[in-house]
């Protein structure tokens, strides 16, 4: 079973958020979705500043089995993304939740970001896919 | 072994023949080279032992049973090979004056109407060197129409879920925005969620149906009423049509544009890169904008098409037509088939795709889509084996080389967790489909038994598991000197 923290907010693609104290999210793929990926060769980003729409395409995890897209949790601008993952994409495996992070984005409204699943309805959401 | 790694300096191949250093004395002083060519030195025998070598480890259509699905990895008629090199193919040049290639402009006419007939489009153009120039000059097609008729509010390409990553890919290069369409549990195109989607801005849909679930689109017809209603147009993704060949056609489906890739339908070889051909066929509306050059016949000569006829046309993909002798082959394959053989094609595809997946059921193995009748592929998932075995898709593959199977399309479509996407073609006999069930129904005993040694192979190939991440985190094609 893979690892669904408690205290982030969850999408139906199989994305994790974070909110930061600054207001902004972070960003991420679940552990789960790094585990049907299998290994990582590359990671595109987002340029910081780009403006994204909610469920818009904003990065794509490349492993050996897929490319696939990640989509954009909630509308806001990319404030930072995450450039240990150009030499390293590794650490989307190792560190889904952690180090693997992929960007950092001001979200247009923060209440978006409640509107999403919690990691209870997200393990719900897990399950009902596995059949 | 690299054969750089055999090289030693002044050894020359021809060793009996007589050796001179040509003279240079007509070349400048300046272009001359001044180092030696990075070449390897080897004698005659070590360069035909190595390349002998190498092609004996290969493992090919002509060697192994190949069920690639997706692919479509069936027999090249020997007979397509060697007619097409009689001298009067291999000795015209393409620079030669029309009145001498008067044969060869003849097949590809020939081959033009015969595509035509068999996808039931308007026209078709021989000239993408490959299917995915196909698929560009397709796209391109699609969005000269648009551009013609000053409608520059289309910017969306809608693509399935299911779909190969060229479509979107080719999208893309044509400067459109991609949008996909999911699938329902049965593995057709989610209508509903088409319907919300599909709009004003919708430049065209791009289906393969066949689809890669290995299913036919049951409501092509009324998918391809909601994209032209809204004034989209429909793309028409060739990869599948062995399943199809002779029996329906795109062109009756309602498409616009279609690619075929001769290498897989028309039994060309998979060149590994190429030389390739991808063919574009289109519906009345897209006929002024075929890539040239195309071959024209006024009942008495053949002819070039060139920009000069039409104006519209999106240009040109290569210096000439595409590549001659690859689609010579298609057209003696055609030729040899004829009307009749067309439809045995797909009948036979089809038939020994169904038996299989019906005697893999039989044996245990898990259908992705059970209630569904196979086209000439189809996908088993071995998720259950993976939980419950611990030997994955990727193991079942590897341990497959040991007994001389290539695996077939492992975890393509995305959409199917664990999969093998099956396709063995029309060109196998029973025993062999037999003898493939057998062995996976073997290696689930073996994983059984001993999940480790599953987990441990291939054993009796020339290279054990190789390492794919580094490979591909690492990629490192060109031989440099230490």
């Amino acid at each position: 079973m893979s690892e669904i923290p408690a205290d982030l907010k969850y999408t139906k693609s199989h994305e994790w958020v974070k909110m930061e104290d600054d207001g902004n999210v972070r960003v991420g793929i679940t552990d789960h979705a790094q585990d049907l990926l299998g290994d990582m060769v590359y990671v595109e980003q987002p340029e910081a500043g780009s403006e994204l729409e909610a469920e818009e395409a904003c990065a794509v995890v490349e492993s050996v089995k897929a490319a696939s897209d990640v989509y954009c949790p909630v509308s806001g601008e990319i404030v930072e993304a995450n450039e240990s993952l150009a030499d390293t994409p590794e650490l989307v495996n190792n560190d889904p939740y952690g180090e693997g992070w992929l960007m950092l984005l001001r979200p247009a409204d923060s209440l978006d970001v409640e509107q999403l699943m919690d990691a209870e309805a997200y393990t719900a959401h897990v399950a009902a896919e596995e059949h | 072994m690299l054969i750089f790694e055999k090289s030693r300096q002044g050894r020359t191949n021809p060793s009996q023949a007589p050796r001179s250093r040509p003279e240079m004395t007509d070349i400048p002083e300046a272009m001359q080279r001044k180092k030696r060519a990075l070449l390897p030195e080897t004698s005659e025998m070590q360069t035909v032992r190595h390349y002998t070598r190498l092609s004996q480890q290969n493992f090919s259509i002509d060697t192994h049973f190949y069920p690639l699905g997706s692919c479509t990895m069936k027999y090249n008629p020997r007979a397509s090979n060697s007619l097409s090199m009689l001298p009067g193919f291999l000795a015209r040049h393409p620079l030669g004056p029309d009145t001498m290639g008067q044969g060869y402009m003849a097949c590809m006419y020939d081959l033009q109407e015969i595509l035509k007939d068999v996808t039931g489009m308007k026209a078709v153009s021989l000239t993408p060197a490959a299917g995915a120039q196909g698929e560009l000059a397709g796209m391109a097609m699609i969005r000269a129409y648009h551009d013609a008729r000053n409608d520059d509010q289309r910017i969306e390409v809608l693509v399935p879920d299911a779909a190969h990553g060229t479509n979107p890919a080719t999208a893309v290069m044509c400067g459109y925005k991609v949008r996909e369409i999911p699938t329902d549990d049965q593995g057709d195109v989610d209508l509903a969620a088409l319907k919300e989607v599909v709009g004003p801005q919708t430049a065209g849909l791009m289906l393969t149906n066949p689809s890669t679930l290995g299913v036919f689109e049951r409501r092509i017809e009324e998918i391809a009423g909601v994209v032209h209603e809204a004034g989209g147009l429909l793309y028409y993704d060739g990869a599948n049509l062995n399943a199809i060949l002779g029996k329906v056609r795109p062109g009756d489906m309602g498409f616009d544009v279609i690619h075929m890739n001769l290498h897989k339908t028309f039994s060309t070889p998979h060149g590994g890169g190429g030389p390739g051909a991808g063919p574009v066929g289109v519906s009345e509306r897209l006929q002024p904008f075929l890539p040239i050059p195309m071959v024209a016949f006024d009942g008495e000569n053949y002819s070039w098409l060139t920009e000069k006829d039409r104006p519209q046309s999106i240009g040109r993909l290569s210096a000439f037509m595409g590549n001659a002798g690859v689609l010579l082959r298609s057209y003696i394959y055609a030729r040899l088939l004829g009307r009749e053989g067309m439809v045995r094609v797909s009948e036979y595809s089809t038939l020994n795709a169904n038996y299989m997946m019906a005697l893999l059921r039989q044996k245990g193995f898990d259908l992705a889509y059970p209630e569904r009748r196979a086209t000439h592929e189809f996908i088993v998932t071995l998720k259950r084996q993976a939980k419950e075995l611990g030997v994955n898709t990727m193991d079942f593959a590897k341990r497959l080389l040991d007994y001389g199977f290539h695996a077939p399309t492992t975890y393509f479509p995305l959409l199917v967790p664990e999969c093998l996407l099956i396709e063995p073609t029309e060109t196998e006999d029973k025993d062999t489909l037999d003898a493939f069930v057998e062995v996976l129904k073997k290696i689930e005993e073996e994983a059984v038994d001993n999940a480790e040694f599953v987990k441990g192979a291939p054993y009796t190939q020339p290279v054990r598991r190789l390492d794919d991440v580094r490979a591909a985190r690492e990629l490192d094609l060109v031989w440099k000197q230490e």
